[in-house]
């Protein structure tokens, strides 16, 4: 199945993309995507622990499971206001 | 006249759209006035620790940050009599130009004040938008908090600002 992966902000710069499309195995874990992405663009390591994740537009956590067409998206932390 | 109470937008912000939208929704005729308004407006500015900006490019994942306006809307109704609007401009924003705005109506002043600041706080924890600024010189994303709307500890550190003022 496939996911869409969205990046953001520092992420997307460090990553090249914003949009990304991947396969993944049934029952995928978002956790198992930023794998994917980290196997990818190395230099999005030093975020592991400071990103926040969501499954379409809702926020998740890293154990959370994705499904096929699933929009997953990788936050840095915020600094709106 | 614009009655969102909840706006991400490329375009400028008028406060007059925030103000119509926490008073618009006072049932009668005349309709009655709230008491208390109060209004928080976040401006670009020209200094950041020893850095001179140039301007600021802000980011969002808009269809979260709307989100995480109604959380934030939510939680601020749980503690407080009030009516709460909140837009956050994204794009390239010049020195001066206004980042964000908030306008609270409530019958009572003290929860007014207090509302508009848990706002602020809490949009800085949870809302997923990111400034990008530009400075002589360079460069650099501004990473503040990992947003995690579950973590309570933060949340109560927002009432905690709020009410102490």
């Amino acid at each position: 199945m496939q996911v869409t992966i969205r990046l953001f902000a520092r992420l997307r710069d460090l990553a090249g993309t914003g949009e990304l499309a991947r396969d993944v195995e049934e029952g995928a874990t978002v956790g198992a995507v930023w794998g994917i992405l980290t196997g990818e663009f190395p230099a999005l390591a030093e975020y592991e622990s400071s990103i926040s994740t969501a499954v379409n537009a809702e926020y998740s956590r890293m154990d959370s499971t994705v499904s096929d067409g699933d929009e997953v998206a990788f936050l840095p932390p915020v600094s709106g206001g | 006249m614009s009655t969102t109470r909840y706006r991400v937008t490329q375009d400028p912000l008028r406060l007059d759209d925030l103000i119509d939208a926490v008073t618009a929704s006072l049932d009668g005729d005349p309709p009655p006035g709230p008491g208390a308004l109060s209004t928080f407006v976040g401006l670009v500015r020209d200094h950041n620790v020893d850095r001179r900006v140039l301007r600021l490019e802000y980011e969002g994942y808009e269809p979260l940050a709307l989100r995480a306006f109604e959380r934030i809307g939510q939680e601020t109704a749980e503690r407080w009599d009030v009516q709460m609007a909140l837009h956050h401009r994204l794009g390239v924003l010049q020195i001066g130009e206004a980042s964000v705005m908030i306008a609270v109506a409530s019958p009572h002043r003290a929860d007014a004040f207090a509302a508009c600041r848990f706002v602020i706080e809490r949009i800085k924890q949870i809302v997923p938008i990111w400034k990008h600024e530009f400075f002589e010189g360079g460069d650099v994303w501004i990473e503040g908090a990992t947003a995690n709307p579950d973590d309570d500890g933060a949340r109560e550190n927002a009432y905690r600002l709020a009410s102490d003022g």
